[in-house]
């Protein structure tokens, strides 16, 4: 690995009395996409808070490019874009306004921010909402401006939490299009994401963290690497099959199955799996087979079987809530 | 170079979003109009009485004009997170609170200037200290805005701004030696009175109209200036310990 960009070292945060961090240590190199997966409430955003100067670690080191900043992050914020999870630009402003504002916020002169501004509204897809206040723009205009936003002084490193959740797919698909191309630029990308698909596509390394534990830290190629000639199906039944997993073990041998929630299970092997003799073996204890889908290797697989959340739980867990819904 | 560049456009910014706003505009006119009527209404005199008038009239103005604002202000951005770009930009802490101030801190002085603006139609107010006005309207808008602040810092949600201002506005705006000469009071009311930083305000006040004043102008200066400093670092230590987690 290239040099690390950032360092960090047994970061610890508490909240009282809830431990939000445990000794988180990674790295980060220039010029790479690296992401960080985990549900809800893992430390994602604490991690970013810590790095971003929003919070101080109750203990560990922050390096940026060999330089240590923990506790004095002014040092190291002119080389940093922030995007939150949430959108904290001007309502009351315009979009190019908006940005107008934030390159002057790291000293950029009138002339210079309001070039950089245009061409970012530009390469945002947003020129023509430049004179528009930010109140009244959309979900995926208002994340894209906040992007551009964080790009405005040219910082070599961009930090993005969550910069996909709860928009649309076409907004979506055009962010991590623009992130990708902003990589390819030289920006150093730092991605928390619940979206298992979305750090397979864009990010070079991934670490996995829980419940304020990194779990695991590597390349996406090593990461996929286990999974490579295994054959795996997914299985939707009529019940859960949790009481069965024995009997069917012993049956069929070569296979290993796991029971995933909502009555469905996971099955995987070495050799191509034989379909009928399963569903037979099914049906005869009653229970029957409602959907079979052929399981391409993917990081998801490596995430539930490192960290033991499924996948589709951590999906639903951010999706905007139908109205009237409770949580 | 990069710090002024940065100062400047907060402040540009909170002006044009904030104080400059139509609303707070006409409420910062008739704020002291109201004022000075309810004086004279209530006294039954005449505009000779007016000298006397004008020095609590202004502080109120100024007190009202800079802690209402900046309080609410503050805690809006704070609650809807867009303060947190301004603790992400790298300027320090002191020069962002500062220009997050400068916009009340000049509102506060406009403010200030209408009773007198108004008054110099009807009476003549000469002999007036412009050298001690000047200063005292500043120092007076700066530890009243600095206390917006103190309070901003210390609350959450908007309403508690504004609940927590009249906390501290009401009791100096009664005690200050606007309504009753301080000497007035009752003796164990009298040391609260010199706990505020209106009642040295109004003081200098006095001092430039030339009407009887309690403390010397340097007094007045100097108790006003710690009030400033008192409360901008203790403001600073709240953002600190409970912005900064």
């Amino acid at each position: 690995m290239s040099s690390p960009v950032i360092r960090a070292e047994d970061l610890t945060k508490r909240y009282g009395g809830v431990l939000a961090l445990d000794r988180v240590s990674f790295e980060v190199a220039e010029g790479e996409i690296f992401g960080f997966l985990g549900p809800n409430g893992a430390g994602k955003t604490t991690t970013i808070n810590l790095l971003t100067g929003l919070a101080r670690p109750d203990a560990g080191r922050i390096l940026y490019r060999g330089e240590e900043t923990t506790g004095r992050m002014k040092r190291a914020q002119r080389l940093l874009g922030v995007v939150p999870d949430e959108s904290n630009l001007y309502p009351e402003l315009t979009g190019l306004e908006n940005l107008g504002f934030c390159g002057a916020l790291y000293g950029m002169r009138k002339r210079p921010r309001e070039e950089r501004a245009r061409e970012l509204l530009q390469l945002f897809g947003l020129e023509g909402a430049a004179g528009r206040r930010f109140s009244g723009y959309s979900k995926g205009m208002k994340r894209r401006l906040a992007i551009a936003a964080a790009l405005m002084h040219r910082p070599p490193i961009l930090f993005l939490d969550e910069p996909t959740t709860g928009i649309d797919v076409e907004s979506a698909r055009r962010i991590r299009g623009l992130l990708a191309e902003m990589n390819r630029e030289g920006v150093t990308i730092f991605l928390t994401t619940h979206y298992i698909e979305e750090a397979e596509r864009l990010c070079r390394r991934i670490a996995f963290i829980a419940a304020g534990r990194i779990l695991r830290v590597d390349f996406l190629e090593e990461l996929l690497e286990p999974l490579k000639g295994k054959h795996m199906l997914r299985l939707t039944l009529s019940r859960e099959i949790d009481d069965r997993l024995g009997e069917l073990s012993r049956a069929f041998p070569a296979i290993a199955f796991a029971a995933l929630a909502g009555k469905r299970c996971r099955l995987e092997s070495a050799a191509p799996v034989a379909l009928g003799p399963i569903v037979r073996f099914l049906e005869e204890c009653g229970i029957e087979v409602l959907e079979a889908v052929r399981l391409r290797p993917s990081l998801e697989e490596v995430f539930v079987e490192i960290t033991g959340i499924e996948a589709e739980a951590m999906r639903r867990e951010r999706e905007p809530r139908p109205a009237g819904g409770t949580a | 170079m990069r710090q002024a560049i940065a100062f400047w456009n907060i402040l540009l910014k909170d002006m044009r979003a904030y104080y400059l706003k139509p609303p707070n505009v006409s409420w910062g006119i008739l704020f002291p109009l109201a004022w000075t009527a309810m004086f004279f209404i209530k006294s039954g005199s005449g505009p000779e009485r007016w000298r006397e008038v004008l020095p609590g009239v202004a502080a109120i103005s100024i007190l009202f004009g800079t802690t209402s604002m900046l309080a609410v202000t503050v805690t809006f951005e704070k609650k809807g997170r867009s303060f947190e770009r301004l603790l992400l930009a790298p300027i320090s802490l002191e020069l962002l609170m500062f220009a997050k101030t400068a916009g009340a801190i000049l509102f506060g002085v406009a403010n200030a200037f209408v009773p007198f603006a108004i008054a110099a139609f009807f009476v003549d107010l000469v002999p007036f200290a412009w050298g001690t006005a000047l200063p005292a309207v500043l120092l007076l808008a700066v530890s009243s805005t600095f206390l917006g602040l103190f309070i901003a810092v210390s609350v959450s949600e908007v309403f508690e701004a504004q609940t927590f201002s009249n906390f501290f506005r009401f009791p100096m705006i009664f005690l200050c030696g606007l309504f009753f000469p301080i000497a007035h009071l009752p003796w164990f009311l009298q040391p609260l009175a010199y706990l505020f930083p209106l009642t040295y305000g109004v003081d200098l006040l006095r001092h430039s109209l030339q009407l009887p004043a309690m403390l010397s102008p340097a007094v007045d200066f100097g108790v006003l200036g710690l009030f400033c400093w008192a409360l901008f670092a203790f403001s600073l230590r709240n953002v600190r310990r409970r912005w900064i987690l």
